[in-house]
């Protein structure tokens, strides 16, 4: 459809048609150091229509996101507006040529008006300084346009999230944005919230403003969708028209073919419960909500229990309560029959239970430290004779941990910033290790690890198992939960929905349990008794 | 056991790299000081004098104790700028106590003896570290501030306790009351080597152990490198961060006791700009202001640096507005090359890793290779 004739660029504007193709990726290709997020992907956004981009985590969404948003530049392959080759140096780039891009994170400053929020860093001047009745008039022009009767002089922290996010949109909509680039936008709005942005969406579409857009919510994005674009492994495996997709074909095509490893004829033989979480809420004093409800949950010895759920389900936050980082808002946790309230992070460790973390690089690595040093930091009161580090005897059982994980390293000195993502992972697992836990803790233990290593971690938590290790690990990776696990569990905002046997259970149940939930229970709730919510409209 | 041989080979050239590495760091410091001592003994014969070594000594051995403390600060990333003031504040209580302290309800007036002084006004040293290690560590203050404010305090507590004037003769104490010996203690020379350079050696031995071979120098680094990653491998973080700062203040309730016997007097400007000297020493010696690299033997290589190069300029007759300008510019070109070289040594690692990553889809399969540069054809 779309040539490469440069000649029309400003005619095209002007009989702008629905349905033209007006943003094209190239062939794009992304490398960051030793790991490619992106190989070889074509694609086409098209005038008033909504390009929904599925894919799990690390199949190379962000990835393109920020390459369409000018935050990164391809390493091979490029972009086409209007059939004209372009080059986004930076996001004020792509602002200008009219792509903006609303984050999950709302970038919005509280403390600041309505009319003051979009215009920063471009304010319109007159003589006599900025000119507030120009900014606050085109405002309202944006909110009619957007039919959400938002004053200009409203502070943005006086608005509920929802509303914030309109004013995300009208901001872009004030650049004259003619793509626009929508991350997760209704991870934190509510159902009603939800309606009234796809209502914008709808609304956008018949201005010919061309969407892109991501979710973890598979059903509400096949709502909304025109189109469906397919990621994993950074290739884009498919793309489909909207009218011949449904949930079951999202899925099966976004999990692709199976990993090569598969532990389900694991032995099952539990000991006696280790980690008993009994009814456990979290609060988070920022957002004013329980991203974790009411939880129990009991591990026995050697047994593998998986947590399956979305990104901002409460994994990470029920994580790291267990871990000790947070507090608990109700409920006990027992290590062993003993209660941990008040017992700190490396209290915990010497008893027996240790976090390996969700984000590798913040939480795990000492970057500036040897691959030995990383190893042995947890475990170091092993080595302690009369207050000194016994250095050989660390020294040997580092080495021989490196050989015991299968760490591919240089040896002990090797700075730890000289490993791959699956070797680092496999240092920050044998670190907890080394402590000789009861119960190990794994956030997401293959984010950002090839599939080669993830097998490898997975015989490793396994093998230890076997010794009588409880372990409980979170991913959003529905073939890890049913191929590596004893258990599913399944949590969604905040509670844990549903239990799967893994020998049992299908992709599609698992995935639709973590999905189905109503966003209302979030919000409030938590010491009294649980809300019985229906089902949403 | 075909596996252990095997890393071993490989972890002997990667080991020497590393320490290269670290050699050409600390090495800079070490080039430096040669070149400044050899330009200042062509210029000027008596730089090298056994009189003018023992000055240096003396002035490099209070900025270097004081700058072993910083370092710990440091290296858990923060900062300590009230170890100046400490310095003042612990000289005064060492006066007052020499003057005697007037016991309340009653005419009588304690004299303590000479060691219980040292300790209180080390003590007095700790206390103010531990004050700033408890601000800083509990309620997350920014090191900056508290130990900003607390130069104020400290400075100011001096000013109080002096009372406008200087302690000078009572220092010598009175026989009899088991207080004398300052003079002769905390200003001889063992061995004529001035006692300040002593107990700068005994610090740098007693630190780098404590570095180098207790939890407690892990966990520094670990801390200074990663604090959240640290925290969740079971490192006491808070503890580790309190007790860096009572290390300042320890160091600096020393130097105290020591500048009052070498000076014979304390005054309320006793130590004043430490602090910025102390922080030059730590970072021309390649200690990171953001934290978890540094060593105890480049902060001393630092603090010579300073000594010989503040010590050269006076004796080869600079203006003293120049030597000010000057020993600025060397520690910001310090700072700059340090800055220069970790940038030349992130991009040979990073040119490392995407060789390695392309060395290793390579043996992965075939399929996989066809990725970067043959797509383009293969596509369209």
């Amino acid at each position: 459809m779309v040539t490469a004739d440069t000649s029309t660029t400003s005619e095209t504007r002007d009989t702008e048609q629905a349905g033209e193709v007006v943003l094209r990726g190239v062939n794009i290709s992304k490398t960051y150091g030793v790991t490619r997020a992106l190989r070889g992907v074509n694609f086409d956004v098209r005038r008033g229509e909504v390009t929904v981009l599925f894919g799990e985590n690390g199949a190379g969404k962000s990835t393109l996101m920020k390459i369409l948003s000018g935050v990164e530049q391809p390493t091979a392959g490029h972009l086409e507006l209007d059939g004209e080759v372009i080059e986004l140096a930076s996001t004020t780039d792509a602002v200008e040529r009219g792509i903006s891009i609303i984050h999950q994170e709302l970038n919005l400053n509280p403390n600041l008006k309505v009319r003051d929020n979009i215009f920063l860093g471009r304010e319109l001047l007159s003589v006599r300084g900025i000119n507030y009745a120009e900014q606050s008039r085109i405002t309202r022009e944006v909110m009619e346009r957007l039919e959400e009767p938002i004053s200009p002089d409203t502070y943005v922290q006086d608005l509920r999230v929802g509303q914030q996010q309109i004013v995300e949109i009208a901001r872009a909509l004030s650049t004259d944005a003619r793509i626009l680039i929508m991350d997760e936008p209704t991870s934190a709005l509510s159902t009603t919230e939800v309606h009234v942005l796809f209502k914008i969406i709808r609304e956008l579409k018949r201005q010919n403003v061309a969407i892109v857009y991501i979710s973890h919510h598979l059903e509400e994005a096949i709502e909304i969708a025109d189109r469906a674009v397919v990621f994993r492994d950074g290739e884009l495996v498919a793309k489909e028209d909207a009218a011949n997709i449904d949930l079951p074909w999202v899925v099966r095509t976004m999990v692709g073919r199976e990993a090569d490893y598969d532990f389900r004829d694991e032995p099952r033989e539990y000991g006696d419960v280790v980690l008993s979480i009994q009814d456990v809420s979290v609060y988070d004093s920022v957002s004013e909500k329980f991203p974790v409800n009411h939880v129990s949950l009991d591990v026995r010895e050697g047994e593998i229990v998986c947590l399956y759920g979305l990104m901002g389900a409460g994994r990470t936050e029920l994580m790291e309560t267990l871990a000790g980082r947070d507090k608990v808002a109700g409920g006990r946790i027992m290590l062993d029959g003993k209660d941990m309230a008040g017992r700190s992070i490396s209290d915990r460790i010497q008893r027996g239970m240790g976090l390996v973390p969700e984000d590798r690089q913040r939480d795990g690595l000492i970057k500036l430290q040897s691959v030995g040093k990383n190893l042995s930091l947890a475990g170091l009161s092993w080595w302690v004779r009369n207050g000194l580090l016994q250095r050989g005897a660390e020294n040997e059982r580092v080495k021989q941990q490196i050989a015991d994980i299968g760490v591919k390293t240089a040896g002990p000195q090797a700075p730890i910033t000289s490993l791959s993502g699956g070797n680092a992972q496999k240092v920050v697992i044998g670190k907890m290790l080394l402590t000789d836990p009861r119960v190990l803790l794994l956030d997401e233990p293959t984010r950002g690890v090839d599939v080669g290593a993830k097998g490898e971690i997975f015989s490793l938590i396994f093998k230890q198992a076997r010794k009588g290790l409880a372990v409980l690990f979170v991913t959003s990776d529905v073939g890890e939960a049913l191929t590596a696990s004893h258990r599913i569990v399944v949590m969604s905002r905040g509670h844990l929905v549903t239990e799967f046997d893994p020998r049992e259970a299908t992709r599609e149940d698992v995935m639709a349990a973590a999905e189905d939930s109503t966003p209302e229970l979030l919000s409030a709730e938590a010491p009294g008794a649980h809300a019985t919510n229906g089902a949403d409209g | 056991m075909t596996t252990t041989a095997e890393t071993d080979v490989a972890a002997s050239p990667k080991r020497f790299n590393i320490n290269f590495g670290a050699l050409i760091m600390e090495g800079r410091a070490l080039v430096a000081l040669i070149v400044i001592i050899a330009i200042f003994a062509l210029m000027n014969d008596n730089y090298l004098s056994s009189g003018n070594l023992a000055t240096i000594a003396k002035d490099v051995a209070f900025n270097a104790i004081i700058a072993l403390g910083m370092l710990l600060v440091i290296l858990k990333g923060g900062i300590d700028l009230s170890v100046g003031s400490t310095v003042g504040l612990t000289g005064a209580v060492a006066g007052n106590l020499f003057q005697g302290v007037s016991l309340p309800l009653t005419d009588a007036v304690m004299y303590p003896s000479l060691w219980v002084i040292v300790v209180i006004a080390v003590a007095v040293g700790m206390l103010v570290g531990w004050i700033n290690g408890l601000l800083i560590s509990r309620l997350n203050l920014a090191p900056f501030i508290v130990t900003l404010g607390m130069l104020y305090v400290g400075r100011g507590l001096t000013q109080v306790l002096l009372g406008g004037t200087n302690i000078t003769n009572e220092l010598r104490g009175q026989e009899g009351l088991n207080n004398e010996g300052l003079f002769a203690i905390f200003a001889s020379y063992p061995l004529g080597v001035p006692i300040s350079a002593w107990v700068m050696i005994a610090l740098a031995v007693i630190f780098s152990i404590l570095l180098t071979r207790t939890p407690f120098g892990r966990w520094l680094y670990a801390t200074g490198s990663n604090e959240r990653a640290a925290e969740l491998s079971g490192v006491p973080v808070k503890r580790v961060k309190t007790r860096v700062y009572i290390f300042t203040g320890m160091c600096a309730g020393m130097v105290g006791i020591l500048q009052i016997a070498n000076i014979r007097s304390s005054t309320a400007d006793l130590g004043s700009l430490y602090e910025l000297n102390a922080i030059a020493a730590v970072v021309i010696g390649g200690a990171a202001l953001s934290g978890g690299r540094g060593t105890v033997r480049g902060t001393i290589i630092g603090a010579f640096v300073i000594g010989f190069l503040t010590n050269g300029l006076v004796i080869v007759g600079v203006s003293p507005f120049w030597q000010t300008v000057i020993t600025g510019a060397v520690i910001i070109l310090a700072v700059a090359m340090d800055q220069i070289q970790q940038i030349v040594q992130r991009r040979r690692a990073d040119a490392r890793a995407v060789a390695q990553a392309r060395r290793e889809s390579e043996k992965h399969d075939d399929a996989d290779v066809a990725e970067e540069p043959s797509d383009t054809q293969k596509v369209h």
